[in-house]
């Protein structure tokens, strides 16, 4: 069981991440110039990215597995990952300014990309060993990121949450693995050469009474669960969600908000739907994620309602949408009878994040122009926002009422189809909550919008905020992205459901 | 052609949002665009083969081929009166928004952007297609109310949206569920097939699904008891928004209620019948009852809204008749009232309007004698008002007389409780008429000018229709019953 040539071919995307890494840091210490480092670190992203899309092309419809089964590179990992690097891209376009003003800017960007590495990886693992490794390499590096600003006592409080609770969630994961592993003699997720994943080789020598057929494996399932939920920011693990991103550097909020949270549903659709996929243990965890969903959901938006820091609202929003994507994992129609409704619900969030992290990331990058300026991260700061700044509150206007869900926006098309999956696995109640849900978004995204454009501004001298050249590619891209995929949706719902056909 | 109606006013919005130029020239695009939809719209009307029943001019194509979801248009003889309503409707806003000052280019952007929404509402076939223009124009009402509406705009604002969204969400759940009710290759959002076909494999019982829809469609009609939005919005918007509010957003509503509800769920609409026949009469009288209390004379107008589009609720509801009693009048009287109380509510409007710009009151008490100093605009006022308690001669009457035909075999005494309505109706309108227009001359209304040519052409506009179709009620009784002959063919 050597490594072959082919083994470190599936894992290039990693490498040439890390690399770059590297050479970003090395490169800091040759040149100072802050903008010629941002310049390298984008332009460099395209070797992963191309890279990505070459393995894409390559490995087409059937998973390969590389080093033996710790690695399962198919569609699905290469859509994450390039959805991850991607995300990093623009994040960074983004924030030029804001990263300028580090002293070690170049550190900065080398551990964004090394957290990057590690959710891409997360989102190829094939056993829960290189899950947990590849979860602490994504988050150690963000403990530092949060932690950046190290003159303000609110940014060290966040890194030290993140850590202290990332601490914990690890914790329980392992305690989870462990379970499993003593259940099952495995930490297999996905089948190798062909074989079924070992907890479905178990399954019918179990005792149909109990919750997944045997309580060591149910303890297991709910404690790997808890850790997930953590990234996921799902209620009731999501209390460090708020206080990060207003205390992180709002880049590093926008990283975690969209790339990490887009890893931890690719690894728990792996888990769920590969590992644990089969009709006599759905029947027990789609229950228990649809009441997750629906909790999430709801804490989410309520809690937000009563935001006054826009970062903190924003965090509470993404509790929210952590919630409205659950639906799309507990709608696994494992049952249905059609064949092409297998996949609605895992296809449904994969097309979900997608156009998250459109929306999502043209609020967060509008708030890092803005609030880069004025330092004012109040909802009331942005009042006569749409005299000060017209483009980026028109930009700010559509991220939010894309993520109410109004057409013609990329969140009204993923709403939809997380509705409908939900609704095809006999979810109806729950794709009505999401819609009620929708409703109590309105109101404070809406109040947002209504407090730019109908509010003088607090001071009569208050400056506008001009936004600079990175920054404006980044938001135009953005808010391309938000409209076009909510006008012809088509191009990234095919290549969500072409990704997901290996999970089953 | 169509596509046009919908995209011109969407070229017109764009135009007005990026032309650089002074808000005179922006008035002027808006003007344009609205009496190039004004004669698109008309030409489909009139272009309507009344003959056939069914869809015409119908466009097809596909659009999110994963779920056949489809751009498909088309009118039949319900929606192309709506059609021309809208175009109608369009002309007055603008006519009626001419003295509006305040950030000019937005104003008109956002009202030709409504305009376009609540066209893609009436003519869309297809079911996703149909909610996208529904909730497309939550956006533009919303700016429209808070930023240049009156009072407690931005309440009021807030309240219509989040009413309007809690009611779509019940229909966005629905038109999923509806989706999922065949078999897999037969599945679509198309309402053209769906209008055939016998709901099959069901996840929900079908009688939840209508009532996802009943609900979206009750809140925007409004129907008792989720009115409460409607007098708050039309209070505080501007006059040219509480036109297209009265006139032709609340007939989304009931489009819908004709359109899906009796179009789709026949059996479950016969079920439904006898609740709604009495929660119409409810909202006929309850409305009317409040309206008598009322001093501020847009709120006074917002209630009688509540009152008359009880009618077409009672309308449909007649559809609960079996046998002989059940006959299509009912429901050509509900389409008629659709059109009837968007033209003369909307004058209405727009009367009250200019009274408000002239006094820079709407408190009733205040008012008084003002017949003598703006004869034309008071003269209005009148007419407005007897066509709205169903004066003969204009299309009011026809339209009640219809709903009153049609029902009262199904529902004989919802019918008779309901035409007391009528009585209140003539009530509150003559006693309004009377407290405002009439009554001694008043010092301190001297200074007050008649309408100005413009102000003129926004009355005429609406003023044609009602007694066109009074006079003449065949104009559009044919293209209705044409229409809804094919949802009446499976009762």
């Amino acid at each position: 069981m050597g490594i072959e040539a082919r083994d470190v071919y599936l894992l290039s995307p990693e490498i040439a991440l890390t690399a770059l890494a590297l050479l970003v840091v090395a490169l800091d210490l040759v040149v100072r110039n802050k903008a010629v480092q941002t310049a390298v670190a984008v332009a460099g992203l395209a070797a992963p990215i191309a890279v990505t899309i070459v393995l894409w092309a390559d490995v087409g419809s059937r998973p390969e597995a590389a080093f033996s089964g710790s690695l399962v590179v198919d569609q699905f990992a290469l859509f994450f990952k390039l959805l991850i690097a991607g995300v990093l891209a623009l994040v960074l376009l983004a924030s030029r300014d804001t990263l300028g003003r580090f002293r070690y800017q170049a550190e900065f960007i080398g551990l964004a990309m090394l957290s990057a590495a590690g959710l891409m990886l997360l989102a190829a693992a094939g056993d829960l060993v290189t899950i947990y490794v590849a979860l602490e390499l994504a988050s150690l590096p963000i403990v530092a990121l949060a932690a950046f600003i190290r003159g303000q006592v609110r940014s060290v409080e966040a890194g030290m949450k993140y850590l202290v609770l990332s601490a914990v969630s690890s914790a329980t994961l392992l305690m989870g693995f462990a379970w499993l592993y003593g259940a099952t003699g495995s930490v297999q997720v996905v089948g190798v050469e062909g074989a079924a994943p070992p907890i479905i080789q178990m399954i019918g020598t179990g005792d149909p009474a109990v919750p997944f057929g045997s309580f060591a494996l149910m303890v297991g399932i709910v404690l790997s669960l808890a850790g997930f939920g953590f990234k996921l920011s799902m209620v009731p693990f999501h209390m460090w969600t708020p206080d990060v991103y207003e205390g992180a550097p709002t880049p590093v909020a926008a990283f975690l908000a969209v790339a990490s949270k887009a890893a931890a549903f690719a690894v728990v659709l792996r888990v769920l739907y590969t590992a644990l996929g089969l009709d006599e243990l759905s029947a027990d965890w789609t229950v228990l994620i649809a009441i997750l969903a629906a909790v999430t959901m709801s804490v989410g938006n309520i809690v937000a309602v009563i935001q006054r820091n826009f970062k903190r609202l924003l965090g509470y929003s993404a509790i929210a949408h952590a919630g409205y994507m659950l639906i799309g994992v507990a709608a696994f129609a494992g049952r249905a009878q059609e064949p092409g409704d297998a996949s609605l619900g895992s296809s449904s969030v994969l097309f979900y994040l997608g156009g998250y992290a459109a929306m999502n990331l043209a609020a967060f990058f509008v708030v890092t122009v803005v609030v880069n300026r004025t330092g004012d991260e109040r909802v009331a700061g942005l009042a006569g926002l749409g005299q000060r700044a017209p483009w980026a509150a028109a930009v700010l206007a559509i991220a939010l009422v894309s993520l109410t869900g109004i057409p013609p926006t990329v969140g009204f098309m993923g709403k939809l189809f997380l509705f409908q999956a939900a609704i095809n696995a006999d979810l109806m109640w729950l794709a009505l909550l999401g819609a009620v849900n929708s409703v109590v978004s309105a109101y404070y995204y809406l109040n947002v919008v209504r407090v730019m454009y109908l509010r003088e501004a607090e001071s009569p001298d208050a400056e506008r905020v001009a936004v600079g050249p990175t920054a404006g590619v980044a938001l135009a891209v953005t808010t391309a992205g938000v409209l076009l995929l909510g006008v012809w949706p088509n191009g990234l719902l095919d290549v969500a459901r072409n990704a997901v056909q290996t999970l089953l | 052609m169509l596509t046009a109606v919908i995209l011109v006013p969407v070229i017109g919005a764009l135009a007005a949002a990026l032309v650089p130029a002074r808000a005179s020239v922006i008035r002027g695009i808006a003007l344009g665009v609205v009496l190039i939809e004004l004669a698109l719209s008309a030409v489909v009307f009139v272009g309507l083969d009344r003959g056939v029943s069914g869809f015409q001019m119908v466009e097809r194509a596909d659009w999110i081929g994963a779920f056949g979801i489809q751009y498909l248009v088309g009118v039949d003889g319900l929606s192309a009166p709506l059609v021309l309503l809208n175009g109608i409707l369009g002309l007055a806003a603008v006519l009626a928004s001419w003295r509006i000052e305040h950030r000019v280019r937005e104003y008109f952007m956002w009202l030709l952007v409504l305009q376009a929404a609540v066209m893609g509402v009436f003519v869309s076939l297809d079911l996703i297609l149909f909610f996208i223009f529904w909730e497309l124009e939550l956006i533009p009402m919303f700016f429209l109310i808070s930023r240049w509406g009156t009072g407690r705009c931005e309440y009021s604002a807030m309240k219509f949206l989040v009413y309007t969204f809690l009611g779509s969400a019940f229909m966005f759940a629905a038109i999923i569920a509806l989706y999922f009710s065949a078999p897999g290759p037969e599945r679509t959002f198309d309402m053209t097939v769906l209008m055939g076909r016998e709901l099959a494999v069901l996840i929900v019982p079908a009688g939840l699904i209508f009532t996802g829809f009943l609900i979206a469609f009750a809140v925007k009609l409004p129907m008792f008891p989720l009115h409460t939005w409607l007098p708050d919005a039309h209070t505080d918007a501007p006059t040219a928004v509480s036109v297209m509010l009265a006139g032709v957003l609340l007939k989304m509503g009931g489009y819908g209620l004709i359109r899906i509800n009796a179009g789709l769920f026949p059996e479950q609409m016969q079920q439904a019948a006898p609740a709604l026949a009495a929660i119409a009469v409810i909202g006929v009288l309850y409305g009317a009852f409040i309206v008598m209390r009322q001093s501020d004379l847009k709120r006074l107008v917002a209630y009688s809204s509540v009152s008359h589009m009880g009618f077409v609720v009672l309308g449909v509801a007649s559809l609960g008749g079996t046998g002989a009693d059940l006959s299509g009048v009912g429901l050509s009287g509900a389409a008629m009232q659709l059109f009837t109380h968007g033209t003369i509510t909307g004058l209405l409007f727009v009367v009250v309007g200019q009274v408000y710009d002239r006094a820079h009151t709407r408190h009733i008490p205040d008012m008084g004698g003002m017949m003598g100093r703006m004869p034309l605009i008071g003269a209005s006022f009148v007419l407005a008002g007897l066509a709205s308690l169903g004066l003969p001669l204009t299309s009011g009457f026809v339209a009640e007389l219809l709903v009153f035909l049609g029902t009262f075999r199904a529902y004989p005494w919802a019918t008779g409780l309901a035409a007391f309505g009528v009585v209140l109706a003539a009530g509150y309108i003559l006693w309004t008429v009377q407290r405002t227009m009439f009554g001694p001359r008043l010092a301190r209304w001297d200074g007050l000018r008649d309408a100005t040519a413009v102000d003129a052409g926004a009355i005429a506009v609406l003023l044609i229709p009602i007694f066109a179709v009074g006079i003449y009620p065949k104009l559009l009784t044919d293209v209705f019953e044409s229409g809804l002959a094919d949802i009446m063919a499976r009762f």
